[in-house]
């Protein structure tokens, strides 16, 4: 079953050609990790595979959705294609004004329109399965940035999401606080989660991931099994890319 | 220092010399009046705006000419000549001064030049034509006249006070009012000429204009009187108010029945906390006024299309770019013809939309605080644009602006005054008001300093309590910062 296309993807900011005609494929199910130099356009292509930034040329189909070039950021297709993929950034980005249960059950009240209690109830239930049963009432001011991480996960989980996109989630972290939420994700990779990680963790890349992409001055240069990729890539910018990683 | 110490010795020989002396050195009577008060007592010439007009100057004219010296006119507010006079600013006041026991306990008074009935003008029509059947109605006239001293010893009338002597008819001929109580020169100038309004009672008292000197300037005084009476022995008086077409001199009636002396008692002191609630009612509803409609002027200037954000932007800039005053008086005298607001309301209207432009401002600066993430996580959630400003963005901007929010509180509780120039009697009038009555400014001076600390420094607390908790949570929240 294939959770997500992507044919010819195009995107430019002004002159510079971020996204210079991707094609890319993924399977429902398969965690992929997209690695590579910094400008290379990974996060540019998460953030249009959600419609947070519009794509110039091309095509998409996700989660069933299929989104064309230049679609105004509150398209109506837009918002049944969000309530389907969940989005974790980099910058954390929990509501800072309500508590880590009240940031996981807003969407699933205010948009799946599911009963308070029923939310609450399963708003705790998720942040039990990332480890945070104790802190359901803490403020993201109370909570550590791996803390704060693994609510922002739960948040995106409490939307029955099809697919998972994450945005460099432990970019921001301490090592420490790197592998509790890594820890999270590899559980996610093996309940079946179909999952796209823009990630600078090689390691993580190599245990977690069904398959590594890597993206280099907007062309997806690689695309293979962890080994294969990080061991012996076949192209001159991704051996360069792991010889300097 | 030595200059000045100088510079007092001399002064003080000089007083000690006499008022008269100094004047006579000087080779000027000064003499002090309000440009505002209009015609026909001293106003500018319409053709030739350099030179005064007025019979008063004319008067000034003929005293300074007996005492062997020039008359300088010097501008002052109405409301404030006498404490001006004690002051030392100018030799005397002369400006339609009525001659009442409040002013003789702080000023030494001439004779009388000009005898005056105060009248009581209605509209056309109207059936109440006497002071005693307006029982409770509401009746308008000067603050701090013989009127408004005769409406006061007269019960169950509703007063209305004024700045000016224009206000009081046009409200009246507006229906704000039932009647307007004032001397006959203003009532056939600013009231009879008005096409709607007839004069009801022509004779309600009698009483007389006399020129002010400082207590203990006998010499000042009695030359005045002199001189005076030569103008009117010599028929001069007589002409220059010919000229000026002024209602004919009455006999001198019996003298005002003198006051009893109001003291600062409890009655002053209820007074005042009457004052007080005004101001915290129009502060606390102009403030309920000002916040929502600036958080709508700033959702317009920050997401609005573009007619939506001009239209915000320009509000923005007229209100803070003009006059509050100008804007009370606008709406309330201006717009009369079209919207017609009682006094109360144009008063909690008019500073509400004042405000409202400094709370848009506040408001904007808040949503701007927010991180750029806020709007994008609340997206990725599937939230609507709504939806993201009503749960995620306006709670959190709401949190950042209540501080200055209660800041701006502060400001209006004390800009609330101000509302006293379309007749609402808050605490700073009401203070002015009794300070008169009882000759004395300290004491309410000092209650009303105290009501208005007893009102904002609680306020004050809150804002920094606020503010202090505000800091307390950006900065365990670094790690966001960090993470951008």
């Amino acid at each position: 079953m294939t959770a997500i296309r992507v044919q010819a993807l195009r995107k430019a900011h002004g002159a510079r050609q971020v996204l210079r005609g991707i094609d890319a494929e993924v399977k429902g199910g398969e965690t992929i990790a997209l690695v590579g130099p910094s400008g290379g356009g990974k996060s540019t292509f998460l953030r249009c595979l959600n419609g947070l930034t519009c794509f110039d040329a091309g095509a998409v189909r996700i989660a069933g959705v299929d989104l064309q070039p230049r679609m105004p950021p509150d398209a109506p297709e837009l918002r049944s294609l969000r309530a389907r993929v969940g989005m974790v950034f980099q910058s954390l980005n929990l509501f800072p004004h309500l508590t880590a249960i009240e940031n996981v059950a807003l969407a699933p009240v205010h948009v799946r329109k599911e009963p308070p209690e029923a939310a609450r109830g399963r708003a705790a239930e998720l942040l039990a399965r990332v480890g945070l049963a104790d802190r359901v009432e803490a403020r993201p001011a109370e909570l550590s940035g791996g803390q704060q991480q693994r609510v922002a996960i739960a948040r995106a989980l409490a939307m029955h999401p099809e697919v998972l996109l994450l945005d460099e989630p432990t970019s921001a972290l301490d090592p420490q606080m790197r592998g509790e939420v890594l820890a999270v994700l590899r559980d996610l990779a093996r309940s079946g989660m179909t999952m796209l990680v823009v990630t600078h963790e090689m390691a993580f890349a190599r245990i977690a991931a069904s398959r590594v992409w890597v993206f280099d001055e907007g062309r997806l240069v690689e695309d293979g099994p962890p080994a294969q990729v990080c061991d012996s890539p076949r192209s001159d910018r991704a051996r360069a890319f792991f010889a300097n990683g | 220092m030595l200059l000045l110490g100088w510079n007092a010795l001399t002064c003080a020989a000089l007083i000690a010399a006499g008022a008269l002396a100094r004047i006579e050195k000087r080779g000027e009577l000064r003499w002090a009046g309000d440009l505002q008060g209009g015609e026909p007592y001293v106003y500018r010439n319409p053709a030739d705006p350099s030179k005064l007009d007025g019979f008063e100057v004319e008067i000034a004219e003929g005293l300074a000419k007996r005492l062997g010296v020039r008359q300088r006119f010097v501008q002052n507010d109405w409301s404030t000549l006498i404490p001006s006079l004690v002051r030392g600013d100018f030799d005397a006041a002369m400006n339609g001064i009525e001659d009442t026991p409040a002013l003789r306990a702080q000023a030494l008074v001439t004779r009388p030049y000009y005898a005056f009935s105060e009248q009581l003008v209605v509209r056309r029509g109207f059936p109440l034509r006497t002071l005693a059947a307006l029982h409770g109605h509401r009746v308008g006239t000067l603050s701090g006249s013989l009127a408004h001293a005769i409406l006061r010893e007269t019960p169950g009338i509703q007063i209305v006070l004024y700045g000016g002597q224009e206000e009081p008819y046009r409200d009246l001929e507006l229906g704000r009012t039932d009647a307007v109580l004032l001397d006959s020169v203003i009532a056939s100038r600013y009231g009879l000429s008005k096409p709607g309004l007839e004069l009801a009672d022509p004779d309600v008292a009698r009483g007389t204009y006399v020129i002010a000197v400082r207590l203990g300037e006998t010499g000042l005084r009695d030359a005045l009187d002199g001189a005076l009476a030569d103008l009117q022995a010599r028929g001069q008086l007589e002409s220059i108010f010919a000229k000026y077409h002024l209602p004919p001199q009455l006999a001198p009636g019996a003298e005002v029945p003198a006051q009893v002396h109001a003291r600062f008692d409890a009655a002053q002191v209820l007074l005042f906390l009457r004052g007080a609630a005004v101001t915290l009612l129009v502060s606390i509803l102009a403030m309920a006024l000002a916040v929502p409609l600036g958080l709508l002027l700033a959702l317009a200037r920050v997401y609005g299309r573009p007619l939506a954000r001009g239209s915000a932007h320009w509000y923005v800039e007229l209100f803070r770019g003009t006059p509050v005053l100008l804007q009370l008086y606008l709406l309330y005298y201006g717009l009369a013809p079209l919207v017609h607001l009682d006094a109360l309301t144009a008063a909690i209207v008019g500073l509400g939309m004042n405000y409202a432009a400094y709370e848009a401002e506040v408001h904007r600066a808040a949503l701007g605080a927010i991180p750029a993430g806020q709007a994008e996580a609340a997206a990725a959630l599937g939230l609507t644009r709504g939806q993201q400003l009503r749960l995620v963005l306006l709670p959190q901007a709401l949190r950042t602006a209540l501080p200055a929010m209660t800041n701006d509180l502060i400001s209006l509780l004390k800009d609330s005054s101000l509302v006293s120039v379309i007749t609402v009697v808050e605490l700073t009038k009401q203070m002015t008001i009794t300070a008169v009555d009882v000759r004395s400014w300290a004491l309410p001076g000092l209650l009303c300093a105290a009501l208005y600390f007893g009102m904002s420094y609680p306020l004050a607390r809150l804002a920094a309590r606020l503010e202090a908790r505000l800091g307390a949570q950006e900065g365990s929240g670094v790690l966001r910062e960090a993470a951008a």
